[in-house]
């Protein structure tokens, strides 16, 4: 059986906040077949901040314009992932469908990528076994060129067996793209894998992938002024601080004050005691005390 | 209201700070910094001692400098330092009063003045093809009353006016297939003969009027047997080379135009000979030196063109130009090594027999051999001829001998550091200081009311001048214990000669110097390279009877696959305690955080095929090993072909022989960069040993954020291909440079980022959480320098009081790599006028101090740059709570303080790199800064805010104190008295 999950790097701010909305944080099993349109139900990609930055350095085209211009110039890649188990050679373990986007100036982005992943076999299942006993790495690779594969040479990843198994294998891709390059694959667990990594089989042998693809993202511009910008902020609104908590800003007099009160009480505590002592203090303990019998009566 | 003034005492003290944090009083200089001036190894000398005035020598070195020094004291008069690409190629002097310097292959001639240095002209010398370049300067041929240089370079003969440099005439030898190999203008004469050879086996003379540069006649003869390169002229018309298997020595005669050859074979002179022979490029008349294996053969030529050997010498030898002294007569200098000592003998050029002078000089073992002999004469009291000899020494040093002593020296070597490192002194041992003390206590008292003077502004010029020399030369901070602040240490500094100096921080001086006996050339390793030094024993829990000691790794050869040689010595005696020779390469050395049970640092040295090494080779450190195996992981560059790999250790090499301390790898990731849009242009990583006080950082509003803290960050950029040449060879749509944030277990990339238009070259600092790299903006047609700072999202949530309280928080579950990173990463870039050579950061001993920059300038000086000013957070308008947390506001570019030079007035020429030293204190750091210079200064980024000043007068606190018992002590008499007059009344 194949899963199937599809991710589209979302060409335009617009359109990825869309579906940003859009899609779920679960992760999206299916096995259906792929409409052809520009279709914004991508799935297993994460709401993270990394997936939104990731997409930002597009070519000033709107949107509109890209959806004409393009649908003559797609055309379909197909690249694979291979695995390895240890030190043990590559195998091929899934495929990367995606669609070549050809840009007006002629740059080519990958969109809509799909992956279905090959299920271990009964020999691989072994293997892997063996890897989690030995908490051994498991290791994939893919061509570092989609479209003449493989490229210069195949860009590696690995990760230690035992952070693959929950309740199914759960792997998390993120592929760095440049053009038709592809930089780097990170291969990992989608979340956390804890030190101590313990061993424990999956409970089905069957994965959920989750793919990101990457591109670079354009570096902050270092700040242009003009002088009139920074003579209007010099001198023209004046920015009021926030309203701070009455603790924030009179604790340097409530603490001393606290202090003071708590060691008179604690005089007032002591004063009774001694007074059982010593007679001759009395006329001064009982103008001490006078309030006291008085706050009583109230 | 008191809001308002606290606001203002906030940003009185912010400016305050920000505006002098670095700025010295004038009389400060040089009491906590020192600077050492050097030149490099000497190439060419050209001595000036004819007037009566000063008598100097001129230099110009490896390191492209070009000085004057006292002949008398050795210290320089004046030096100018050419580009790194501006390599001198001859020196001389003309008129009496100007230094000519040839630079550039032959394309730059310069004309200095000889008593101050200034320029006087500057000509450029066009010409096509590369070729090698000849300085010669007639004594007395003139064109037009004007003396002439004669330069060829560039495949162009030129004569040089020498008054102003203007190109009298000049013959294009270009289209010629002539390799030129001397210049020889016979005396009186107003001929010029340029030989040289076409091909290697054909022999050319050109005849040219020294007068306006005709060609007079070309003459060629072929020589079947070919030739190796080389010929040395021995007379005016007789040269000399060797066949091209240099087994046979060829004499060419080429008098009045005709030109003939003799051979003559080695083995006539030398039975047994085998192996090849070289001549020795010393121009002396009448007789050359054949260097033969480790045979130096002294061949005479006679009128006839025959050969006859004069002397045969079988120690180490140096041989200098033969120098003519009255009517006629020439001498030359022969330096040996005979029994550890040198031997400088002055002989005849004509008659062999008699020796000129014979002095027999001690210089100290660790200089090894000579390298190179000048002479030069001069006349004594009694009116005889004395000489005095420069000799440049295997270690770069420089010694002048005269007299059969050692009249002065300079350690050279320390031009060319290649690593520094740092050892601890010794700890004071009781009862030596107390004795010091007593002994000095007059002293003591004497000084300390003399700075009470200061203080009150009692002093008298002399007295002022006194605190001042006290204060500069305090025997306090040269001391050879460990004293209380840590700011006594010893840096331990590696050669590109090979040699190990030992220098004070407190003063600089030179405490013991080391020449590699395994970085000396030797029949196994014949280009020995040093690499970089270790810290290689750090005793602790011994360290009153334990000598720490550094591990010195070279190399056999300029590959990178030439075998390995590791030194290790001992830091306070300098003595070599152990070398190896090892079978493996070294490419990398990576420090473990690992120490056996004697504090012995694990190290893991990788060769060329990607086998780990382990070092020391015990069993105990093999147990230590063993426990951490499966959590060493190291990264390469591969820079040529653009790819970065992980790596972990996989099991013991498989070889013919079981070697337990060899481990095989296996490629964990690889990163690809596409090689043609992306190239790697600087790799950095943090400091090891860097200490960061705390992961938390506390913003605005109390709340809090945590920096992603991690040892196996690397930053790596890369530049389009295109662009990463010099600037302005790329325009700015083909260009721009990419910056990876990359973790070097698992491979992720944490950040990537593009910087369109902009371009290389890339300087960068990695610390902490942040990068800080300097860049070119090809668009903004400025530089830049960015940050980037890193944080952890995972503890984010720890910020509530409540978790903590009841434990339920990650703060201390073991971190994972292999878990997907939570990171957010924050940038921005700022413009700086400047371009930068090197890019450093302050460390202290705790990390608590806030950081600076020490940026090293295009001029040669460091600047010390707040971080605040590269802070992404730093925004045009920041809150009344970011500005109380101390943010700046945004400005588009970084200033540039005057007083924040850390250099003050100083230069460190050819500043090559930057070193920080955390002190004891934490407040303070010393900085190290070498190039052809040395200079080293004590910062403190924040002040010394947990000392008190070197110039606090503990006097004045003492009377005071006095003072205030005296009158506590009088008023009580005095209340005393009036109490009893009370009682009585």
């Amino acid at each position: 059986m194949k899963r199937t999950i599809i991710i589209i790097i979302i060409m335009c701010e617009l359109l990825l906040l869309l579906s940003l909305f859009i899609s779920s944080s679960l992760a999206f099993q299916s096995d259906e077949l792929l409409i052809e349109e520009e279709d914004l139900g991508s799935e297993g990609g994460f709401p993270d901040l990394a997936h939104i930055r990731s997409s930002s350095p597009q070519p000033p085209t709107t949107p509109t314009r890209k959806r004409y211009s393009e649908s003559d110039q797609d055309s379909k890649v197909q690249f694979s992932l291979e695995h390895a188990f240890g030190d043990s050679d590559f195998s091929p373990a899934g495929i990367f469908n995606a669609r070549l986007k050809t840009w007006n100036h002629g740059a080519q982005t990958l969109t809509k990528l799909r992956f279905s992943r090959n299920d271990f076999t009964e020999v691989e299942k072994e293997k892997f076994q063996n890897l989690l006993k030995g908490d051994d790495f498991y290791r994939i690779r893919l061509p570092s060129n989609v479209l003449s594969s493989p490229g210069r040479e195949y860009v590696i990843s690995s990760v230690k067996a035992r952070c693959l198994p929950r309740e199914s294998l759960d792997e998390h891709f993120v592929i760095h793209m440049e053009g038709v390059n592809i930089l780097a694959v990170n291969y990992g667990a989608p979340g956390a894998c804890p030190h101590p990594r313990q061993l424990k089989l999956p409970a089905k042998w069957s994965f959920k992938s989750h793919t990101v693809l990457k591109n670079s993202e354009q570096a902050p511009r270092a700040p242009v002024f003009s002088e009139d910008i920074l003579g209007e902020t010099a001198e023209g609104e004046v920015i009021l601080p926030p309203e701070r908590s009455f603790w924030a800003k009179y604790w340097m007099y409530l603490i001393p004050l606290g202090l003071i009160v708590m060691n008179a009480i604690t005089q007032a505590m002591n004063m009774p005691e001694e007074q059982g002592g010593g007679q001759a203090q009395q006329p001064g303990a009982a103008v001490q005390r006078g309030p006291t019998p008085a706050v009583r009566r109230r | 209201m008191a809001m308002a003034i606290r606001v203002f005492l906030l940003s009185l003290l912010f400016f305050s700070l920000a505006d002098h944090s670095f700025s010295l009083y004038e009389d400060q200089a040089g009491l906590m910094d020192w600077h050492q001036q050097y030149i490099g190894k000497v190439k060419h000398a050209v001595f000036h001692t004819q007037k009566t005035g000063k008598k100097r020598v001129v230099v110009s070195t490896e390191e492209n400098v070009l000085a004057s020094l006292d002949l008398r004291h050795g210290q320089i008069f004046w030096r100018r330092v050419l580009g790194a690409n501006d390599a001198i190629d001859g020196v001389d002097i003309v008129l009496g009063k100007y230094v000519i310097t040839l630079s550039s292959e032959g394309s730059i001639l310069r004309a200095w003045s000889l008593p101050d240095g200034q320029m006087v002209w500057e000509s450029f010398l066009q010409g096509s093809k590369p070729s090698k370049s000849l300085l010669s300067v007639p004594i007395n041929l003139t064109v037009d009353k004007d003396n002439v240089i004669l330069v060829f370079g560039k495949g162009c003969l030129h004569a040089v006016s020498s008054i102003d440099g203007m190109v009298l005439w000049k013959k294009d030898f270009s289209a010629e297939s002539i390799e030129v190999q001397q210049i020889i203008q016979p005396l009186g004469n107003d001929k010029i003969y340029i030989v040289g050879f076409v091909g290697s086996s054909q022999f050319d003379v050109y005849q040219i009027n020294a007068k306006n540069g005709e060609l007079i006649k070309h003459t060629s003869a072929a020589f079947p047997d070919g030739f190796s390169g080389e010929v040395l002229s021995v007379s005016s018309d007789m040269l000399v080379s060797l066949d091209s298997t240099k087994s046979i020595l060829v004499t060419i005669n080429f008098q009045n135009g005709e030109i003939s050859f003799k051979k003559t074979h080695i083995s006539d002179f030398v039975e047994d000979h085998s192996g090849i022979a070289d001549i020795l490029p010393s121009k002396l008349s009448g007789v050359f030196a054949v260097k033969i294996n480790t045979l130096l053969v002294f061949i005479r030529v006679t009128a006839e063109g025959v050969l006859e050997v004069v002397d045969k010498i079988n120690n180490a030898a140096a041989v200098s130009d033969a120098l003519s002294f009255s009517e006629g007569q020439q001498a030359f200098a022969l330096v040996e090594h005979v029994d550890g000592k040198v031997l400088l003998t002055l002989k005849y050029s004509h008659d062999w027999n008699n020796d000129l002078l014979k002095e027999s000089v001690e210089v100290g073992h660790q200089r090894g051999l000579v390298h190179k002999v000048f002479i030069n004469n001069y006349i004594r009291t009694d009116r005889s001829y004395g000489f005095r000899a420069l000799i440049v020494m295997e270690d770069h040093s420089l010694l002048l001998l005269q007299q059969g002593a050692t009249v002065w020296s300079r350690e050279e070597g320390l031009a060319s550091i290649v690593d520094v490192t740092v050892s601890e002194l010794p700890v004071e041992k009781a009862g030596v200081s107390v004795a010091k003390v007593e002994q000095n206590l007059f002293e003591w008292l004497k000084g300390h009311i003399l700075k009470l003077k200061g203080t009150l502004m009692l002093a008298s010029s002399e007295d002022i001048a006194a605190i001042q020399g006290m204060r500069l030369k305090s025997s306090e901070k040269s001391k050879m214990t460990r004293d209380h602040n840590g700011f006594r240490k010893l840096l331990i500094v590696l050669t590109r000669a090979g040699k190990l100096y030992a220098l004070h921080t407190g003063d600089g001086r030179v405490v013991w110097s080391l020449l590699l006996p395994s970085l000396r050339k030797s029949g196994s390793c014949e280009h020995p390279t040093g690499l970089s030094v270790y810290q290689w024993q750090v005793p602790h829990h011994h360290a009153m009877d334990e000598n720490p000691s550094v591990l010195v790794v070279g190399r056999c050869g300029p590959n990178s696959d030439a075998s390995a040689v590791l030194s290790f010595v001992d830091t306070y005696t300098g003595k070599e305690l152990n070398s190896l020779g090892l079978v493996h390469s070294v490419a990398q050395i990576i420090p473990l955080p690992f120490t056996d049970s004697t504090e012995q640092r694990l190290h893991l040295l990788v060769d060329t095929d990607k086998h780990a090494h382990l070092y020391p080779r015990t069993s105990e450190a093999i147990d230590i090993f063993q426990r951490e195996f499966s959590n060493i992981y190291w990264y390469s560059v591969e820079a040529d072909n653009g790819i970065i790999r992980g790596h972990v250790l996989n099991r013991n090499c498989i070889g013919e022989v079981v070697d337990e301390f060899c481990f095989d790898s296996r490629e964990l990731w690889s990163i690809v960069f596409p090689s043609e849009s992306e190239k790697i242009i600087a790799t950095v990583t943090r400091k090891l040993n860097e200490v960061v006080h705390t992961q938390a950082k506390v913003v605005a509003d109390q709340d809090v954020t945590y920096k992603y803290i991690s040892k196996n960050l690397l930053f790596v950029a890369t530049a389009t291909p295109k662009a990463s040449g010099e600037i302005g060879t790329a325009t700015p749509e083909e260009a721009s440079l990419v910056v990876y944030l990359i973790d070097t277990v698992t491979g992720r990339i944490l950040h990537r980022m593009a910087h369109y238009g902009s371009q290389g070259p890339v300087h960068a600092v990695f610390s902490e959480n942040w990068v800080v790299y300097h860049y070119f903006n090809l668009r903004a047609h400025r530089y830049e320098m960015s940050v980037i700072e890193i944080y952890d999202q995972s503890r984010a949530d720890n910020k509530d009081v409540w978790k903590l309280v009841f434990g339920k928080h990650n703060l201390t579950s073991p971190i994972s790599l292999f878990s997907r990173p939570e990171v957010i990463v924050k940038s921005q870039s700022y413009y700086f006028t400047h371009s930068v050579k090197t890019i450093a950061v302050t460390s202290t001993a705790k990390g608590i101090t806030s950081k600076q920059l020490l940026i090293g300038t295009i001029g040669d000086q460091v600047l010390a740059l707040d971080k605040r000013y590269l802070d992404p957070r730093r925004s045009i308008n920041p809150t009344q709570a970011e500005r109380e947390e101390g943010i700046i506001p945004l400005t588009d570019s970084l200033p540039i303080i005057p007083q924040s030079y850390v250099t003050h007035a100083l230069k460190v020429e050819n500043l090559r790199g930057i070193v920080t030293v955390p002190a004891k204190l934490e407040s303070t750091t010393l900085a190290f800064a070498y190039g052809v210079d040395l200079f080293l200064t004590r910062m403190a980024p924040s002040r010394t805010y947990d000392s008190l000043t070197e110039d606090f007068s503990y006097a004045l606190l003492l009377i005071t104190i006095v003072a205030l018992i005296a009158a506590i002590f009088v008023t009580w008499v005095l209340s005393e008295r009036k109490e009893l007059q009370d009682k009585w009344r």
